[in-house]
């Protein structure tokens, strides 16, 4: 037998039930890997004894990481903040414990960006996570914990939250697969919320399979969340070998200048590699896309604004301050927040202010509306929309801290998706002197079936090997 | 543009306190960031419908059947201060 760690998540599920791998050694493997990270990517591990996982469940005990943004029932949930630093929820969000019910129990919680608001990582208030690929560079965020977890090998699979591209950038940048599927498909219980219309659940994968099987299990409607629609049709296991008759769309707008010459050169590459299994490439327009990140950074602080009102230092959480109960608000917010957070509170209370709501919020929904109108017309002549998921390879810790929107920009080839609602896949495409680079897949609401089929296909042609960042 | 005496009223509104320092680089922050964001006034939006919601989505209704909730020792466990009834603050006038 191949080292337990060499899985895939759904190999070693078949594994397990096939009796081959006992669930226990799967779980004290990783549990003792998950341990010795040195990559800061876990913030808390669970109990070293293996769990009890019914020998029937699907996901057959292959234990999961988990991002420190959903609420676990008894353990930290801090989503990275000093606020809700000692955090024990009284409950477990809807996505988690369908996971643990599917049989997938729970190895840690994963670091992240504080309350997901950042695309490096590096705005934990528990310190950054290192890429596995190379330690002087960034893992990508929010989700950073959970894909480098997954690309050095200390989880089998994880799950992370995707607002603006907070589990395809990361996916991206560390050489894995990450899925953010159609908003409303996976409940938002549970989950410390950031931006309302947009967050998301998804899976942080080695391949495709493996986000297939986790994606199957974690959508579904619930009583909880009321703008939770589920899936119309269960998430279907990829097999196709070939792309015949599928047409993959362009976007000049996003794919012109600005990106790096070797995600360029992997991008291309991949094209040709569409074409090769039968399918097409064609340009298509987006021609309101170049205006999302101005759309998405009012939309999504307005909204967090709002949002984090509730970390007030009343009900839960640190508090702070002695005096009268405006100072125990101001000096619980000015002690607990980091300073991204607190960006993100003034942008989004400004935009929403008396005055200015029309001219920012207004004129943003406006700009969102556009948008997935783009997407919609793109969609008559294409099956997908297919971009590099990151303009850059990850960038070295600290390059992009002192500046703001250089950070924000990161995100521009992945926040169109985000504001139109649609499904996105990453894929490692291939390297760029030695680091990772992301394709990203997007189709219409619901297609996540199609899009993770002809990852599928793309991904065998493609035969990446994520090794080098487990060694 | 956004100027020091706006980023004071804002961090008022938004229940923060920030030094010196804080408010001189927000300011700074803030208006490079808005500067980018203002590109968004050079499309023509008329007429054009507000997203409120990106999947269609008809009201979610359910029968008004009371259900067991959060006991409230557990509600209470995470406080910061409780009286074992409530959540304890200092008065509002003091």
């Amino acid at each position: 037998m191949s080292n337990v760690l060499d899985l895939t998540a759904a190999q070693a599920a078949t594994q397990v039930r096939a009796g081959d791998l006992s669930a226990k050694e799967l779980w004290d493997a990783y549990r003792e890997r998950a341990a010795g990270d040195g990559l800061n990517a876990f913030l808390c591990l669970a109990d070293a004894d293996a769990p009890d996982v019914a020998a029937d469940a699907p996901l057959a005990g292959v234990p999961l990481a988990v991002k420190d943004l959903f609420c676990t029932e008894g353990v930290q949930s801090a989503a990275a903040s000093k606020l809700l630093e000692g955090y024990k929820p009284p409950y477990t969000a809807t996505a988690v414990e369908r996971l643990t019910a599917a049989g997938a129990p729970m190895l840690g919680k994963t670091n992240m960006d504080e309350f997901a608001m950042g695309s490096s990582n590096e705005n934990s208030a528990f310190g950054p996570v290192k890429n596995p690929w190379d330690e002087s560079r960034v893992p990508g965020g929010s989700s950073g914990g959970s894909a480098a977890a997954v690309a050095a090998g200390l989880a089998p699979w994880a799950i992370g939250t995707d607002t603006g591209g907070s589990i395809r950038q990361p996916a991206a940048l560390c050489g894995i697969v990450g899925v953010k599927p159609t908003y409303g498909s996976i409940s938002r219980y549970g989950m410390i919320a950031f931006a309302s219309s947009l967050d998301q659940a998804g899976p942080l994968t080695r391949d495709v399979t493996d986000a297939a099987l986790l994606l199957r299990h974690m959508v579904g409607t619930d009583d909880y969340d009321s703008t939770c629609t589920g899936h119309p049709e269960e998430i279907a296991l990829p097999t196709a070998e070939r792309l015949d008759g599928l047409r993959f769309g362009v976007p000049p707008e996003l794919t012109g200048e600005g990106l790096d010459p070797g995600v360029r050169e992997v991008f291309e590459t991949t094209l040709g590699r569409i074409e090769e299994l039968g399918g097409t490439v064609t340009d298509v327009a987006l021609p309101h896309s170049g205006h999302a990140i101005s759309a998405y950074y009012v939309i999504a602080p307005a909204e967090a604004s709002a949002n984090l009102a509730r970390f007030d230092g009343v009900r839960y959480g640190q508090r702070a301050g002695n005096g009268d109960l405006r100072s125990l608000y101001e000096e619980t917010r000015e002690q607990g927040f980091g300073p991204e957070v607190k960006r993100r509170i003034m942008l989004g209370t400004y935009a929403l202010s008396s005055g200015y709501y029309d001219a920012y919020y207004g004129s943003a929904q406006r700009v969102r509306t556009k948008i997935a109108g783009d997407f919609h017309a793109a969609f008559e002549s294409v099956d997908f929309v297919i971009t590099p998921t990151s303009p850059t390879v990850a960038f070295g810790l600290g390059e992009r801290t002192a500046d703001p929107l250089a950070m924000y920009l990161s995100d521009v080839l992945t926040v169109p998706m985000s504001l139109a609602g649609i499904p996105a896949i990453s894929i490692p495409g291939g390297l760029s002197h030695g680091m990772p680079v992301g394709v990203q897949i997007a189709g219409p609401a619901f297609s996540e079936s199609k899009i993770l089929d002809a990852s599928y296909a793309l991904e065998r042609a493609i035969g990446f090997d994520g090794s080098p960042a487990r060694a | 543009m956004i100027d020091r005496d706006q980023v004071l009223h804002v961090m008022r509104l938004a229940r923060l306190r920030l030094t010196d320092e804080e408010i001189e680089r927000m300011t700074g922050d803030l208006s490079s960031i808005l500067d980018h964001i203002e590109k968004i006034g050079e499309l023509d939006l008329d007429g054009v419908e507000p997203t409120s919601r990106v999947v269609e989505l008809e009201n979610v209704l359910r029968p008004d059947e009371p259900r067991p909730s959060l006991p409230r020792e557990v509600a209470l466990a995470e406080a910061p201060d409780t009286d074992g009834i409530g959540f304890r603050v200092p008065s509002p006038g003091a």
